[in-house]
């Protein structure tokens, strides 16, 4: 190892200087390579699945079923970037399914009240404060009182799904008025307000993930909180930061889910956490932090919906397909272990 | 030496609860020199630094750098003064690219944007700077490093800043022969260019090697801090593990015991309070 360490300095006194080399270095941030290798491998998958789905039917590239495929995947997708940015500092928010429903409650219930007559803004902004104090409450557990994020959003989870309960008395609020039910219903440009969102939401993450210092803090914290903390990264309000996001936009989620349905339901984002971890890391996100992207928790829930959607215009079974999903999230996992494997091995 | 020390502690105190880690430790690190802080396991070197580098607060004494007395209460007190520590295995973020750590908690920003560019370019000086070769691609997460390079990125990570006192923590302790000699020599290679060095070790060759001062720590005090030319290797391992070697080191008469046995009787009134909090 030292020998061969030597021949590595010695071939490298050269003509070119690391001066040189770092220059000639590709222009990082965005080059196809950089893509592929930083958590962005579920591109492939996707493009493969919309190839096959529009060879194998007649229905899949028609704009009805594209709209209603983004429209379902929207929510799912908005859910698991929040889910994705807990993930990046090596945590997970249980949570956030119990969330979409009592923010969803919350701002049905607000314009529900008040029939319409209110303003839905403020409906919206009242869901949108109820999950940033659940995200909030999450943060200060697992950054200040150091508890173990799974435990902590496993409590918070409980007791957002009792509160949403208690809260509706376990009934369903509806009809809920036009002016609510026009958020995720209405489009614009001929594509819908739900997937517009999405996309912006997508680009603002990532944007903030990639080019801002906060971005940088949230990898080195899920690297290696303890040498982020000795550089001088702020690691609590890293922390802070990303679990009150991540029960925003679940809170989100919920609000456009109650919006979409046309109705406050108690039970409603059951399950969507595991969904949303899911599509992290079919995504390419790594559970033990400060790998993923937010376009690739995109691709990954796009995957997940469609994957749904041509199930269900090939006719086939559905319980099949949830076996299929199962395994795509082993594959993801597996893969991504053969790749970080390989990378220690070429730098050793 | 008649020169002002760029950091000089006086009378330095630090307890974990009951536990008195540091006792009225002195210590002075000049420029252009490197100063090699030395001690058993559990002697207080890393609280020391850390006390220096803003992690811990000191409970008690001063901190003079350039002369003047100053505060250090977090990193960022500690990085404003240019002082900079590498630590053993937490120097860098294995995730990050080498740009990335060197740039860690201190990103070059324009506008709300990093400034990727002015990052990379200012990390290829550095590195040009200290003679190093070795690294294939800024751009190359840490992780894929090799041991040595990891250390001499850490290195250079800490001279980024017109630092004046660099502190490496064991810097040598994971590698091997060969990396080892890079390493030293890259350590002397900052003194002459006029930083002043403070290496912790274990090993006493590397401290030979490249120390011009010798700082022995025992149990928490300071027992002697002299030139490298003018002791021993054995002096210095007997320092290191008895307190005092000759007529170096702590005398059992000062009363600066540490409250085994000899210090108790004649102790001053102070030094009770230090000794109760021993036990």
């Amino acid at each position: 190892m030292t020998t061969r360490d030597r021949e590595v300095t010695e071939a490298a006194v050269g003509p070119e200087s690391p001066t040189g080399q770092g220059k000639t270095a590709e222009p990082e941030v965005l080059g196809l390579g950089s893509l592929l290798g930083r958590g962005f491998g579920g591109l492939p998958v996707l493009v493969l699945l919309v190839l096959g789905l529009s060879l194998a039917t007649d229905t899949f590239l028609t704009g009805t079923n594209l709209d209603n495929l983004g429209r379902q995947v929207s929510i799912y997708a908005i859910i698991a970037i929040g889910q994705l940015l807990v993930i990046l500092t090596a945590g997970i928010d249980l949570s956030v399914g119990s969330v979409v429903g009592l923010s969803g409650v919350i701002a049905a219930k607000a314009v529900f009240d008040t029939a319409g007559s209110g303003s839905v803004l403020l409906a919206v902004l009242l869901a949108l404060l109820a999950g940033a104090a659940i995200g909030l409450v999450n943060g200060v557990l697992v950054a200040i009182l150091k508890m173990p994020p799974f435990i902590v959003t496993l409590g918070t989870l409980g007791m957002a799904r009792g509160l949403t309960l208690l809260y509706t008395d376990g009934r369903t609020i509806q009809p809920l008025p036009r002016s609510f039910t026009s958020i995720a219903g209405g489009e614009f440009l001929g594509i819908a307000n739900l997937i517009w969102l999405t996309v912006l939401i997508a680009l603002l993450v990532g944007f903030g993930l990639r080019r801002t210092v906060w971005g940088r803090y949230v990898y080195a914290v899920g690297s290696n909180p303890e040498s982020a903390r000795l550089t001088g990264v702020p690691v609590r309000s890293v922390l802070l930061s990303v679990y009150a996001l991540a029960g925003t936009l679940a809170a989100l989620g919920g609000i456009l889910l109650a919006s979409r349905l046309g109705n406050g339901v108690p039970t409603a984002g059951t399950g969507y956490e595991l969904q949303a971890i899911a599509a992290c890391v079919i995504g390419g996100a790594s559970l033990f932090g400060a790998r993923g992207s937010a376009l690739g928790a995109l691709v990954g829930a796009l995957i997940v919906g469609l994957l749904n959607n041509g199930g269900t215009l090939l006719g086939i079974d559905p319980f099949w397909l949830q076996v299929a999903i199962g395994a795509l999230i082993l594959v993801a996992v597996g893969v991504d272990q053969l790749q970080g494997r390989r990378r220690v091995r070429r730098g050793a | 030496m008649s020169a002002t020390p760029l950091l000089e502690l006086r009378g330095i105190d630090k307890s974990f609860g009951p536990v008195q880690v540091l006792r009225d430790v002195d210590f002075s690190v000049n420029p252009g020199e490197v100063t090699a802080l030395v001690g058993d396991n559990g002697a207080g070197k890393s609280t020391l630094v850390k006390c220096v580098a803003g992690i811990y607060s000191a409970d008690g004494g001063e901190v003079l750098f350039d002369g003047r007395p100053v505060h250090i209460h977090n990193p960022r007190d500690a990085a404003a003064l240019g002082i900079e520590v590498v630590y053993q295995d937490l120097a860098l973020c294995d995730n990050l690219d080498i740009v990335q750590n060197m740039f860690l908690g201190r990103e070059k920003r324009s506008g709300l944007v990093l400034d990727e560019p002015t990052m990379e370019q200012m990390a290829a000086e550095t590195l040009a700077g200290l003679s190093v070769r070795t690294v294939k691609s800024l751009r190359q997460h840490v992780s894929s490093l090799s041991g040595g390079q990891r250390q001499t990125v850490a290195i250079a990570k800490a001279v980024l800043w017109n630092s004046r006192i660099v502190i490496l923590d064991e810097p040598t302790a994971a590698l091997g022969v060969a990396q080892t000699a890079q390493v030293l020599e890259l350590v002397r290679r900052l003194a002459d260019n006029g930083l002043a060095v403070v290496l912790i070790s274990h090993n006493m060759n590397d401290v030979f090697a490249v120390s011009d001062q010798i700082a022995m720590l025992y149990l928490g005090q300071m027992v002697a801090q002299l030139r490298t030319s003018d002791v021993t290797h054995a002096q210095v391992v007997e320092l290191i593990t008895a307190g005092r070697s000759g007529g170096l080191g702590l005398t059992g008469e000062t009363g600066n015991g540490n409250g085994n046995g000899n210090g108790k009787q004649d102790s001053p009134p102070t030094e009770t309070t230090s000794a109760g909090a021993d036990r």
